[in-house]
């Protein structure tokens, strides 16, 4: 068998640490090699993904057809009314405009869809190219919002100038730009605006559920669910609960220092984080609300008292199984190894595409002896990882699912695809049924790997 | 007829087409030992593995030069060449198809010269640690994944096959085949005696089994021994109406080696099969075995007893510009009206080759659009009523909005179980097809129906 040392390439050692073997120590943020086949994406697939779910607002990608048609309608983001968010639109640039620009098709192309489908805001992502060609995106932006009467806005999400993160922060100074633009009268003052949640298979009304229930307004969705005007007033909540380190950390900062509004960050994976998020909260509102506390314990009591003894039931078969992570963000892994422990199951591999050494300091500090850390893996890595530890399940994306099918490993989606809410106490049910759907299938004992052991023992 | 036309708008809305150097990945990914590589941006590659992973459920391994900004300004080069480097360590490639990007054909990056200095650089190495590197040109702003694909055969075929002995095999280019398709020319060309050499072969590296260990590259694909004697055989088939000549592997060969070129259209429905054997019996004076006689015989007899279901339905067909071909030409002999044959492709060789399908059946050619998006074809289809639409899972949001039974063809299908083992090319593959037509017009007139038949 091909071991880990074979497939790894000298240049990545560093970016790689078995815990309990040396001191902690890791390299990240680095650029991905050449050759080594990134599980990683661009910036523009970082901005796509934090600004699609607006879903009243049009989304013009301006580029080659590629880079639109890939990012169609693949995301679970769901919308309670306009769906405009839906549909793929593209300038599809031809030769002729990378030649002599296309500043006049971009114009004429947002001049077309707005007129189309009367959209309240527009925004327009530039690609790779177009940070080659030099479109002047501002000035053909502003000509069109001046006739049209809507905020059309520039995303500057050139694939090259980065990853995903740097994608987050081009799309995060997009939607600063929409905040402030409307009054904020009438707003309760214990309020709230929940970023970094993208209402993949409905979750972001599951977690205005509960804090419905606590007594706190929402103002805005950011950007699951979202809504053009409500980000344009949500200056005026009280507090921003930012989800996911990554994706809206930065326009809550830009939010802090032009409003004054605090922010906190939680995560709604897992039970111990989501109560941890409602407490935050509350602790945040107290003396607004003296209330407060009760009532989200109140939410916590009733949810556990549902979910506990329903989980108890999948610890019992999953016990003592071995689970393997690789996730775009680092704040997704912290909130599975949690998750997982409280099934009874053993993290022993965990990475992700784009954390800092802070992120992986943290997982190193949550994880058992032996666990392998890993940024910006790839599918080499990974199946020897997956093949020497001997997992039960691996969780990841699109991208990793064929690498655990390939060997006989279960696999649990946790991608921007699902159709299942895994966030919340629910999420958290929905999680662990996934996690025995697979791990307890019969159809592993017939994969070679198995079969190979079963005659080995 | 109605006069084919192409976009009259500015923007693009849910493109029927996908970008040029995916088509070139996929064709790179059915010879043996390769991996296919995109110059360009770490993006484009993970995309268009994503896309593929979705619909043939397994592992794409798309290596990428991952270029960040100071390689946008001073040049791709020195990425290239490491990324080249770094595949050929890990992988163990024996070929590495190396496709641009938009990024890379914009700043101009010289590839062939490029790839040149590189070989140049490890000409002393053994074989197993220089892979032969092949290089195809794909800036998606000048055509869609398809003709990548082309691209990339024809490309493989003039850097890869020297001049070779004359020999007895058969060069074939299946086009955009499922590799359940793939699986069934070979029992074809089998049953004819036929040695044949079909590029690319994406019949395993692209629907493998389940293994004990991760293999780096599936096993499977053309292999390259093969395509180097491309050059002396006897003959060559390209599958597909609408290859332009530029694009075509088998003009290339034709004009380089004197390989005699034979063009047919994809193998579905009678007619269009019965050419194909005829082509196959012409090239290997052999007759037809009887297995296909019994095959062709059971198609028509259910040709009949299908025909009732399914007279004068109105269909839209769309996706890749030769599937487009086939389907309509089955739907034309079956008694099922295309009134609407629309692809995101621009070959220009669309609507001939329809009508050429449609004469002599169907009073009048359908209405044939090209280069065309579903914003487009909503709404050329306003008005035409139709029945049931036919294509990739692109398409299904039409279908609903119209309540008409959608059949799945072509790709990508992500939307349903089993896209890579479709089968519809030969007679056996036509049954298939007819057996899903007919079951999904009769699956909605049970739904619709408040009787509850049992029996239809
Ligand atoms: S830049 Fe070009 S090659 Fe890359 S995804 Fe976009 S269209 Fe495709
Ligand atoms: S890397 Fe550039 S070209 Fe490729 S998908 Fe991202 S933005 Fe588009």
């Amino acid at each position: 068998m091909e071991t880990g040392a074979q497939t790894i390439f000298k240049e990545r050692e560093g970016q790689i640490h078995r815990k309990g073997e040396e001191p902690f120590e890791m390299t990240c943020n680095r650029d991905s090699l050449a050759g080594a086949v990134s599980q990683r994406a661009c910036v523009f697939c970082g901005s796509r993904v934090v600004l699609y779910p607006i879903a009243d607002a049009l989304h013009l990608v301006h580029g080659p057809i590629g880079c639109a048609a890939y990012t169609w309608d693949i995301r679970g983001a769901l919308s309670s009314g306009p769906e405009l968010h839906r549909l793929s639109f593209s300038t599809d640039l031809q030769e002729k405009d990378v030649i002599f620009g296309a500043e006049t098709k971009l114009y004429s192309a947002l001049t077309e869809l707005i007129d189309r489908h009367k959209p309240n805001a527009a925004f327009v992502y530039s690609t790779c190219i177009v940070g080659i060609i030099g479109d002047d995106l501002e000035a053909v932006c502003k000509r069109v919002s001046e006739e049209k009467g809507i905020p059309v806005i520039p995303v500057q999400s050139e694939g090259f100038k980065g990853s995903k993160r740097e994608g987050y922060n081009a799309a995060c100074r997009a939607m600063f730009r929409l905040v402030g633009m409307r009054e904020t009268t009438g707003i309760s003052p214990v309020s709230i605006n929940i970023l970094g949640d993208f209402n993949l298979a409905g979750e972001i009304w599951i977690i205005r559920d509960y804090f419905k229930k606590m007594g706190v307004e929402v103002v805005a969705n950011i950007t699951g669910d979202g809504r053009v005007a409500d980000i344009q007033r949500a200056h005026g909540a009280g507090l921003n609960v930012v989800q996911c380190s990554g994706a809206t950390v930065d326009l809550a900062k830009m939010m802090q220092e032009a409003y004054g509004i605090p922010y906190i960050q939680v995560s709604y994976f897992g039970v111990e984080d989501m109560a941890e998020a409602l407490y935050s909260v509350a602790k945040h509102f107290e003396d607004k609300d003296p209330d407060i506390l009760r009532k989200a314990q109140e939410v916590v009591r009733e949810e556990l008292s549902v979910l506990y003894p329903k989980l108890q039931e999948f610890r019992k078969d999953l016990e003592g199984k071995k689970a393997a992570i690789y996730v775009g963000g680092a704040f997704k892994a912290f909130s599975l190894v949690k998750a997982f422990r409280l099934i009874g199951m053993k993290v022993v591999l965990v990475g992700s595409q784009t954390g800092t050494e802070e992120d992986y300091r943290e997982l190193y500090e949550i994880t058992d002896e032996g666990t392998i850390i890993v940024d910006d893996s790839n599918p080499l890595e990974l199946s020897s990882f997956l093949q020497e530890q001997d997992v039960d399940i691996f969780v990841g994306g699109v991208k990793e699912r064929p690498i655990a099918y390939k060997l006989g490993v279960g696999f649990c989606d946790h991608n921007h695809e699902r159709k299942e809410p895994l966030e919340g106490f629910v999420g958290m049910l929905n999680f662990a049924q996934e996690v025995y759907n697979t791990v307890m299938s019969p159809v592993w004992r017939f994969a070679p790997r198995k079969v190979k052991r079963a005659r080995e023992v | 007829m109605k006069k084919a036309a192409s976009s009259s708008y500015t923007s693009t809305t849910n493109a029927c087409k996908l970008c040029k150097p995916l088509g070139a990945c996929i064709a790179f990914r059915g010879i043996e030992g390769a991996v296919p590589f995109l110059h360009g941006s770490q993006g484009c590659a993970t995309y268009m593995r994503r896309y593929v992973i979705s619909h043939f459920r397994e592992p794409i391994d798309i290596a990428s030069s991952s270029l960040g900004e100071k390689h946008a300004v001073y040049g791709g080069g020195p990425n290239l060449k490491l990324g080249v480097k770094n595949v050929t360590k890990k992988y163990g490639a024996k070929l590495i198809g190396v496709a641009t990007t938009c990024l890379t054909e914009t700043i101009g990056d010289d590839v062939p010269f490029l790839l040149k200095e590189y070989k140049r650089d490890v000409e002393d190495l053994p074989p197993e640690e220089a892979p032969i590197l092949v290089n195809v040109s794909t800036p998606s702003y000048s055509g869609t994944h398809m003709e990548g694909f082309h691209a990339a055969v024809r490309a493989v075929a003039d850097q890869v096959a020297t001049e070779a002995e004359k020999n007895a095999s058969v060069n074939v280019f299946p086009g955009f085949m499922t590799p359940a398709e793939i699986r069934h020319l070979k029992e074809i060309f089998e049953d004819f005696s036929l040695d044949e050499t079909i590029l690319p072969d994406i019949s395993d590296t692209l629907d493998a089994p389940v293994l004990e260990e991760y293999k780096k590259i599936p096993e499977g694909g053309t292999p390259i021994e093969e395509i180097r004697r491309m050059s002396g055989a006897m003959a060559s088939i390209e599958i597909g109406r609408t290859v332009e000549t530029r694009l075509s592997a088998g003009e290339l060969l034709n004009g380089k080696f004197g390989v005699p070129a034979y063009k047919t259209g994809m193998p579905i429905g009678l007619r269009e099969c019965d050419a194909f054997f005829e082509l196959l019996e012409k090239i290997s004076s052999y007759e037809t075995p009887e297995k296909y006689a019994g095959e062709r015989g059971r198609l028509v007899d259910s040709y009949i007893d299908a025909h009732k279901y399914i007279f004068n339905k109105r269909a839209i067909v769309y996706g890749e510009e030769d599937l487009v071909v086939g389907i309509t030409s089955f739907l034309t002999e079956i008694g099922v009206r295309p009134v609407l044959c629309a692809s995101g492709g621009q070959s220009g060789l669309l609507a001939g080759a329809i009508e050429e399908v449609t004469k002599g059946i169907l009073p009048e050619s359908p209405v044939v659009r090209h280069g065309v998006d579903f914003y487009d074809i909503a709404e050329e289809a306003e008005g035409l009523a139709p029945d049931i639409i036919i294509g990739h899972s692109k398409g299904y949001h039409l279908a609903r909005r119209w309540n008409i039974p959608h059949v799945r063809v072509g790709f990508p299908i992500h939307d349903r179980f089993g896209g890579q083992r479709l089968l519809n090319i030969g007679y056996r593959g036509t049954q298939d097809l007819l057996d899903r037509v007919v079951n999904a017009f009769i699956e909605k007139k049970q739904e619709d129906s408040p009787v509850g038949y049992g029996y239809m």
